[in-house]
């Protein structure tokens, strides 16, 4: 194999590291190159982070679940890459000392990548882009200090990797096709390689279950994979595109979709992790399948060259089971427009970065006061993503008043026996679930029901 | 003058350029090994049999090491010798370790550390604080008890009574940088020790043990922590003992650091605890009387438990003058992680329980909770009064809170802004406000006496540039810089001049841990008299060059004036070079007026109190007790400051960390003593969208009573405290919910407000 990239402005070819190898290893055991900071190997504190840059823009990206056929013909910078040749230092990291935003130094440079990254961008959402930087000495106040004071300084020229990456050269290696029809034919000639696409979950395999996985293959080069179609009626998702990108094709749709996602994961994870990946998981706690079972989108699944499409909701069987064939894999996902109304719900003990305890999605339809149409599904109520069919029922007809909606929200607890875990209590999920319900008429009341977004 | 200037931390350009190095950061020889140890699957039983010949024959795996392996002590204890390295066939929680692989990397000491067979019988595990004195399971013979007057009496005496219990939860520190050490060999079977530790004597002291050999053998460096807390005050000792074994085995460095999540499972937090309370009260809201039952959980190892349970006692008056208190504190054994040294070290956990008896006083008694803590205060510093004596005997002769609270009141405009909120839940359904404030007195001083002693070593080279070693180390805070200031300012030098080494137990002897809050306090005093010995002598031999008195000559701008002749520092230096002047000194410092009796808990354990005030206001969705927190506002007393931009910085960050202990920061065990928030996908510390949208934050114009370095306070734990408001304020919220008290509990997540909710209103 041969991944060549740049690294600091610099062409690198990599020949001898197994396909798993991670970024942050390769940068501090290959490379030397100490100032990338492992925090805890599963791409949740963001010490690790750093910037990449292809044909399609910047990202920050955890190098910690970061694996280096990832990488092949991007551009790679690490907080040692945000100085300039001299020596001289990025505004944010500048402002940084001047703002006192670092004490025990040692999120620091993943504080600093992650800032240069939306300096660059001229995006001032800080706490967003901030929210999978952990930091546990300052309080993050001067580091947003510090992000402001730098907002105005001119981005450094020694920034751009854009221009050169087109020099970037490495082969084709087999375990990573560029097309969706060259990764449909090898995965056919090898049904048991994992496919890693953002590698938010598989990396943790690695990482954290010390997997050895002999068989893989990368979806990141199947470009016809990252594609997003719209229509008047529909927006159809290539399983590659990356969920930054998705809440941005939602956010004008769907804003409460949109909001949702803007809390999962965090920019970094989002940058990586692809709307593909999270439904093929099955994980009961995906947050995506939620909304798109509410919305009634549809899988297009991919197998050779027989393809075929069904209900995404038919497509989680049971807990660890979905209804997919050895060599077959999703390659896109279909999503309606118009569903007015859509609520999106995510409940988690931390707004930001935090997998849900519970994940409620309401796509409801009232005409003249009454429920006319019922579409609403759970993330972790069941061992998959489930609709409230009795919830459902019991709703359509009724009243959308709080009186109207008390049996649709009693009737959850037909619908769902949720477990108890670290994240909440069976109770708890069940009774935020009813909650979501309640949240979502009273929404509609022009009553104040979320603590986000209101001041002092 | 250097000090009293907002400067930043002396390596904040090299942390954001990541030229900042820790021990995984160090360049090592190509040979250096790696360490990970197989950790235990059960959490009480003993080993029936242990077989390692997967691990054995596992890639790259050189040697594993059992107990028996060990040549000299089996422990790293910094207390009582109950903590063996390697289990010694009993397992007493469920991460315990067993065995330790040394390997050629990593990965593959990793890897060979899952691949132990170890057979058990298992016991029932002793995991609460319930079952642990159902089993009598403790540490001590039986509870500490301490008492001021006849407080049962007194509450029966009272006009009104209340009972209630709080419950709080533990707290991972979760320290950026994990624990790690490195373990170099030298001749002679001597060890160099890089660890990361607040703690390098215990480091040297428990190695040397390890190894057999006296102190003198190991020598151990530390040149900066990424985030400490109290979890590297003696977690790190097995990493650093494990390698030094294993070096003096293999002839090899060792490495050893923990993956997060083994990190989590291995090393103790923060000890979780139950209050209990009777408290008897007028109808002024005046406390007569108070009872309190402490349930600590410490664990399976006794580590720092006593001291923190005994901190723990010693603030559970926070700011009030209890006219009669009672405490029983009880040291409970279980099978889980040693619960360990924590920002606060049992101090929020005393404190917190009675700001709850302050919370529930009031809303008993439907007074504005302020005015509650006011009428309970001790007396200010400058007042007559009959009574200003704690539960434990100390008076308080330097109580500023009246002052502090008017001020911070004021600026926050709280009286106008708990109307306001009283509007919005007047008008608002699903989303109720709190508003609360509370203050922090904190005990300055190792409540081990011998502990509170500093040494420095100085060194003024021939160009006039200043080493500084203290016995202090750097996590974060700043210590390097601010003991720096103190240097400069001594020699009246600009700080490119100075320059602090690592600490090193070859340079200073015999520290404590930067614990306690000490750290400035202790070194800077320590800097201080080194410097000022140089500094007399160089004064001695320049007033006699210059036929002057050496108490005339003058060390400022950088300038040594003396007799009508100006020298740069730097040729002061070389003049008293060329004149065989010794420019090196060391520095000793000891804190007065302190004396403990801790069996009697009697006594002045602290050098005075440290000061602070908050208000905090928060948000809460009543329907599913999602929550956050709208503003702070904070007034913090650092004495005078020596540094006011790091210490608004602890304030800072010590807020929020007080702030997540007490909200998102849970710690969930199953039923089986396994830890299942081992890693931030499940153990959730403050984000970056989690601190206050409004902060606001400043010091309280003050100086210190007492005669410390440069009339400056400690910083490093009292503003962790300061997050109790928040918890204050959501149970403030939960309140507008219903007539109930909603006795809270914490950590106050989403899913206890609910409950909390659910209980007050019956239902929204």
């Amino acid at each position: 194999m041969e991944i060549a990239f740049l690294l600091n402005g610099e062409p690198v070819t990599v020949t001898d590291a197994a396909p798993t190898t991670t970024l942050l290893d390769w940068l501090r055991e290959t490379r030397g190159l100490k100032g990338t900071k492992e925090g805890c190997n599963e791409g949740d504190c963001g010490a690790c982070t750093v910037m990449v840059t292809d044909g399609a823009g910047r990202k920050a990206l955890n190098a910690c679940i970061l694996f280096l056929p990832q990488l092949q013909g991007k551009a790679v910078r690490t907080v040692e890459g945000l100085s300039g040749p001299g020596g001289e230092m990025h505004p944010v990291q500048e402002a940084l000392v001047t703002h006192h935003g670092s004490q025990c130094g040692f999120c620091t440079p993943g504080i600093a990548v992650s800032m240069a990254v939306a300096h660059t961008d001229g995006d001032s959402a800080t706490d967003d882009r901030l929210a999978g930087n952990l930091c546990r000495c300052t309080g993050y106040a001067p580091i947003i200090r510090a992000a402001e004071a730098a907002a105005d300084v001119p981005v450094p020229e020694w920034m751009d990797d854009g221009a050169a990456i087109g020099t970037v050269r490495g082969d084709h290696a087999p375990y990573r096709p560029e097309s969706s029809d060259a990764l449909a034919a090898a995965y056919l000639a090898q049904p048991d390689a994992v496919l890693v696409a953002g590698a938010t979950d598989v990396g943790l395999w690695v990482t954290k279950q010390l997997r050895s996985l002999d068989q893989v293959i990368f979806l990141d080069g199947c470009a016809d994979l990252k594609e997003i179609g719209e229509t008047d009626t529909e927006i159809r998702f290539g399983a590659m595109v990356d969920m930054n990108r998705v809440r941005a094709a939602v956010s004008t749709h769907y804003p409460s979709y949109a909001e949702m996602i803007r809390r999962y994961g965090s920019y970094q994870v989002r940058g990586a992790a692809t709307i593909g990946g999270n439904v093929a998981n099955g994980s009961p706690i995906g947050d995506n399948p939620p909304p798109l079972i509410a919305l009634g989108a549809t899988v297009h699944l991919r197998k050779g060259d027989e393809k075929r499409s069904l209900p995404i909701e038919d497509f989680f069987i049971d807990y660890g089971k979905q209804d997919r064939s050895p060599g077959e894999f999703v390659e896109a996902i279909t999503v309606p427009l118009g569903a007015e109304g859509l609520k999106v719900y995510k409940l988690s003990k931390r707004f930001d970065q935090d997998i849900s305890a519970v994940c409620g999605a309401f796509n409801v339809s009232v005409e003249c006061g009454k429920v006319t149409a019922a579409r609403i599904a759970f993330g972790g109520m069941a061992g998959t993503p489930k609709r409230a069919s009795t919830c459902e029922a019991t709703l359509i007809g009724a009243d959308w008043t709080e009186e109207g909606i008390a049996p649709a929200v009693a009737a959850l607890a037909e619908d769902f026996t949720p477990l108890s875990d670290m994240r909440a209590s069976s109770a708890y999920r069940l009774g935020a679930a009813q909650s979501m319900l309640v949240r979502a008429w009273a929404e509609d009341t022009g009553a104040e029901t979320s603590v986000l977004g209101i001041a002092s | 003058m250097s000090v009293a200037k907002p400067l930043p931390h002396d390596t904040a350009p090299l942390h954001v350029t990541g030229q900042a190095r820790y021990i995984d950061d160090q360049p090592v020889p190509a040979d250096t090994l790696h360490l990970a140890f197989g950790l235990s699957k059960i959490a009480r039983g003993t080993i029936t049999s242990v077989n390692l010949a997967a691990v054995r024959t596992a890639p790259g795996v050189v040697a594993v090491m059992t107990a028996e392996d060990l040549p000299f002590e089996n422990d790293v204890s910094p207390s009582i010798h109950d903590e063996p390295l390697l289990s010694d066939g009993t397992i007493h929680y469920l991460g315990q370790p067993i065995f330790v692989v040394i390997a050629t990397s990593h990965l593959a000491a990793r890897k060979a550390a899952q691949l132990g067979n170890i057979a058990y019988t298992e016991e029932t595990p002793i995991l609460t604080v319930d079952e642990a004195m159902e089993a009598d399971s403790r540490f001590e013979g039986g509870p500490v008890i301490w008492e001021k007057g006849d407080a049962k009496a007194a509450i029966a005496r009272a006009p009104r009574t209340l009972t209630g219990k709080l419950e709080m939860g533990g707290q991972e520190h979760f320290y950026l940088e994990g624990q790690a050490a490195l373990v170099l060999p030298a001749e002679n079977g001597d060890v160099v020790v890089l660890s990361s530790t607040q703690h390098p004597t215990e480091i040297q002291h428990k190695v040397a043990d390890a190894i057999g050999k006296p102190m003198h053998a190991v020598r151990v460096e530390m040149r900066r922590m990424g985030g400490g807390f109290g979890g590297k005050e003696s977690q790190g000792n097995a990493l650093a003992v494990a390698c030094a074994v294993a070096a003096i085995r293999t002839g090899k460095p060792c490495k050893m650091r923990y993956d997060r999540d083994d990190d989590m499972i291995i090393t103790g937090k923060r000890h979780d605890a139950r209050v209990e309370y009777t408290v008897g009260f007028d109808d002024t809201g005046r406390i007569l009387g108070i009872d309190y039952l402490h349930l600590v959980r410490c664990g399976w190892a006794m580590d720092l438990s006593l001291p923190v349970a005994d901190r723990a006692m010693l603030h559970a008056d926070n700011a009030y003058l209890l006219p009669a208190c009672r405490i029983e504190s009880h040291r409970l054994k279980t099978n889980t992680q040693s619960a360990t040294a924590y920002r606060g070290f049992g101090g929020p956990q005393g404190m917190i329980g009675m700001e709850r008896v302050m919370d529930h006083i009031a809303h008993e008694l439907d007074l504005d909770p302020v005015e509650v803590r006011r009428r309970n205060y001790y007396p200010s510093a400058d007042t007559q009064a009959l009574d200003r004596t704690t539960p434990y005997g100390q008076e308080v002769e330097d109580f500023i809170l009246h002052e502090m609270t008017d001020a911070l009141l004021d600026r926050s405009d709280y009286a106008a802004r708990k109307e306001a909120v009283a509007e919005w839940n007047a008008k608002n359904r699903f989303v109720k406000k709190g508003l609360a404030f509370s203050p922090v007195k904190f005990g300055i001083s190792f409540t081990l006496t011998h502990l509170n002693q500093a040494g420095a070593l100085v060194h003024v080279y021939q160009d006039g540039a200043v080493q500084l070693n203290h016995g202090g180390t750097e996590m974060g805070q700043g210590l390097n810089q601010k003991v720096a200031q103190v240097a400069a300012s001594r020699f009246g030098i600009g700080m490119e001049h100075v320059r602090t080494s690592a600490t090193d137990t070859g340079k200073v002897p015999n520290t404590s841990a930067t614990a306690a809050s000490s750290g400035s306090d202790l070194n800077g005093m320590a800097v201080k008299a080194a410097c000022d010995t140089i500094r007399d002598r160089m004064a001695d031999f320049l007033a006699e060059r210059h036929q002057a008195d050496p108490s005339s000559v003058t060390f400022t701008d950088g300038k040594v004036e003396v007799g009508g002749g100006s020298y740069s520092f730097a040729e002061a230096a070389a003049l008293c070079y060329q004149g065989r002047v010794s420019l090196s000194s060391t520095g000793f410092y000891k804190t007065p007026k302190i004396e403990w009796d801790r069996v009697k808990g009697q006594g002045r354990p602290f050098y005075y109190f440290a000061y602070g005030a908050s208000v905090t206001e928060v948000a809460v969705d009543v329907l599913t007790g999602e929550n956050r927190i709208l503003r702070t506002d904070i007034l913090h007393d650092a004495g005078r400051s020596l540094n006011p931009a790091l210490d608004i910085g602890q304030v800072e960050g010590g807020y929020v960390q007080g702030a997540g202990w007490l909200t998102t920061e849970e710690l969930v065990w199953d039923q089986k003593g396994m830890l299942r928030t081992h890693a931030p996908s499940t153990y959730k510390i403050p984000a970056c969208s989690d601190r206050p949208d409004v902060f606001n934050v400043a010091l309280w114009d003050g100086e210190n009573r007492e005669d410390t370095i440069y009339k400056s306070k400690a910083v490093g734990e009292p503003p962790f405290m300061l997050g109790i408001s928040a918890f204050l304020a959501l149970s403030d919220a939960v309140a507008a919910c219903g007539e109930d008290y909603p006795s809270l509990d914490a950590p106050a997540t989403a899913e206890r407000i609910w409950h909390a909710v659910q209980r007050v209103s019956d239902g929204v």
